[in-house]
């Protein structure tokens, strides 16, 4: 069980992105986080993940306190981040160092079969696609079995062929050991295909605006009218989060937030 | 390429559907023929100038033609003379080159991850390297000798500045981005260090090291003219006292030789770890 207790968070130079978020993720629960951009969702990803400090509350995972990278909590990033000195069946093992070998090789072989990326295993990441790259960045975090999977905006890089894919085998990968997903998008669609239940934030500061229970049938048709209906629900809710918002520039507060790290 | 073979290879490209096919047998005679076109231009002055000397155009006593300095080279050899310095001098470069890598290594390391010490050290060691370092040498012959320990420090403080300076940058430069997610595998310290920093900064380190020894090499000389009984720099200074120009060339040659060797010899140690590097110059 994973909770929130009251995390804010205000930035050295005085953003205040994040205003006292209090949440509770059950085990196994995909929880997708959407907003525009400074609602903070980013922020509080990373608050979660144990790579920022909160300025207020805490995080706490199984009655643990979460204040740096935990083995429990994984993180996928908008890029892949693989390490290109290590070839794909390396970056895929790369969080399994205190494995023995064999099983490691072990995991990692049957990891790659999984996505289909068998024959990549000996091949150097600069030679993968954008969409391969990502699955072996997806392979990379949970392959150590972490109990909490955060993804920023993982396949929001992607052509929407690619990303349809990807949603698929997150999701199939996930049907394997249940880990709890905390998904940040901001593509509607891609919200309603993984969420049991999404979560709409405001910005400036980022706080919580509204939930929305997502409990279509799995595997979700796109097509189909209960679809859109969950998706005209999120996107009304989507334009009264960002009524009421001060319009700041946005791109303050991503400076203020070390630049690339944050979205 | 000539445009002689250009031709040659793009007219079958257009002719036959396989582009594979020509690009095969365009590699063959393409292959040889580049090294060969850059030595079109000093076999032929070299030519030249040896046929000048031969029939009595130039007298040669000054700027020695090819056969004689393969001749005063192969003499050296023979004699022990061109070992005896080639081994004094590579030995000193090997020397400095150590100490000047280990220094500059550290430092670089150093100053590169911690800001403070960055502002408190960086300042002082760019001054220092604003010296011309052969400014140094008067002060090193007082402080250590006119033996070895003087000369090997003058090629050590040579080859430390573009390693320091190299390491440094590579340090500063490690993409946050995959510092982060060693960071996000709870990697610190010495695992950070061995697991992510050392091999992202592996092409600029090895680069680094590439400068160092070439500066390792030019100070060699310097030291070398500062008194020496051995050395390929004593056979310079010995070739000009003497009036041998030959010696002097079979000197410069055995130096282009053995800097090109030393060069070679870092890039093929550290092929091994560089095999990733997604870079512009493989084709």
């Amino acid at each position: 069980m994973l909770v929130l207790d009251r995390v804010g968070k205000t930035y050295p130079n005085g953003v205040h992105a994040l205003d006292g978020i209090s949440l509770t993720v059950a085990p196994g629960e995909i929880l997708v986080v959407i907003g525009g951009s400074g609602s903070g969702k980013s922020t509080m990803l990373r608050a979660i993940s144990g790579l920022d400090t909160p300025s207020q509350g805490r995080v706490v995972l199984d009655g643990m306190t979460i204040t740096a990278p935990h083995e429990q909590i994984g993180i996928i990033f908008q890029e892949p981040r693989l390490l290109p000195w290590l070839r794909v069946a390396d970056n895929v093992g790369f969080g399994l160092e205190q494995c023995p070998t064999a099983e490691r090789n072990a995991r990692v072989a049957r990891a790659l079969e999984r996505v289909g990326l068998t024959d990549k295993a000996r091949v150097w990441p600069r030679e993968l696609s954008g969409g391969q790259a990502q699955r072996v960045a997806i392979l990379r975090a949970l392959v150590p079995r972490p109990q909490v999977l955060l993804l920023d905006e993982p396949f929001s890089a992607l052509d929407a062929f690619t990303r349809a894919d990807l949603q698929d085998h997150l999701l199939d990968l996930w049907a394997d050991s249940k880990p709890t997903l905390i998904v940040v998008t901001h593509d509607v669609e891609e919200a309603i295909v993984l969420a049991d239940r999404i979560m709409v934030m405001r910005p400036h500061p980022g706080r919580v605006h509204e939930e929305i229970t997502c409990d279509l049938p799995r595997p979700r048709d796109r097509q189909s009218a209960a679809f859109d209906f969950v998706k005209r629900r999120v996107l009304a809710a989507l334009d009264r989060s960002l009524e009421r918002a001060v319009i700041t520039d946005d791109r303050e507060t991503k400076a203020a937030a070390g630049g690339g790290l944050w979205w | 390429m000539s445009l002689v073979s250009m031709t040659a290879s793009v007219e079958p490209a257009e002719v036959t559907p396989a582009p594979s096919n020509a690009s095969v047998a365009r590699g063959g005679p393409g292959r040889l023929l580049r090294p060969a076109l850059g030595l079109l231009l000093p076999v032929a002055v070299a030519v030249a100038w040896e046929l000048a000397v031969r029939h009595g155009l130039a007298s040669g006593r000054l700027v020695p033609p090819p056969s004689v300095i393969v001749h005063t080279f192969a003499d050296l050899a023979r004699t022990g003379e061109l070992e005896l310095h080639a081994s004094a001098t590579l030995s000193r470069v090997i020397a400095g080159f150590a100490f000047g890598v280990v220094a500059g290594t550290v430092f670089g390391a150093i100053t590169g991850y911690s800001a403070l010490m960055n502002r408190l050290v960086d300042p002082t060691l760019q001054a220092l390297r604003a010296i011309p370092s052969i400014a140094w040498v008067p002060l090193f012959i007082l402080w250590f000798g006119i033996f070895e320990a003087s000369k090997i420090i003058l090629i050590a403080v040579g080859v430390f500045f573009p390693v320091y300076l190299g390491v440094m940058g590579a340090v500063m430069s490690v993409d946050r981005k995959i510092v982060e997610v060693g960071r996000a595998f709870r990697l610190s310290g010495i695992a950070m260090v061995r697991r992510i920093l050392l091999p992202a900064v592996m092409p600029a380190y090895v680069i680094s090291l590439r400068a160092g020894m070439g500066l390792g090499w030019m100070f060699v000389v310097a030291a070398e003219f500062m008194g020496a009984s051995t050395g390929l720099g004593f056979l310079l200074i010995d070739g000009q006292q003497l009036g041998k120009p030959a010696q002097i060339v079979a000197a410069i040659v055995a130096f282009a030789i053995l800097g090109k060797a030393t060069d070679w010899l870092i890039v093929l140690l550290s092929a091994p770890f560089l095999r990733w590097e997604d870079r512009f110059g493989r084709t």
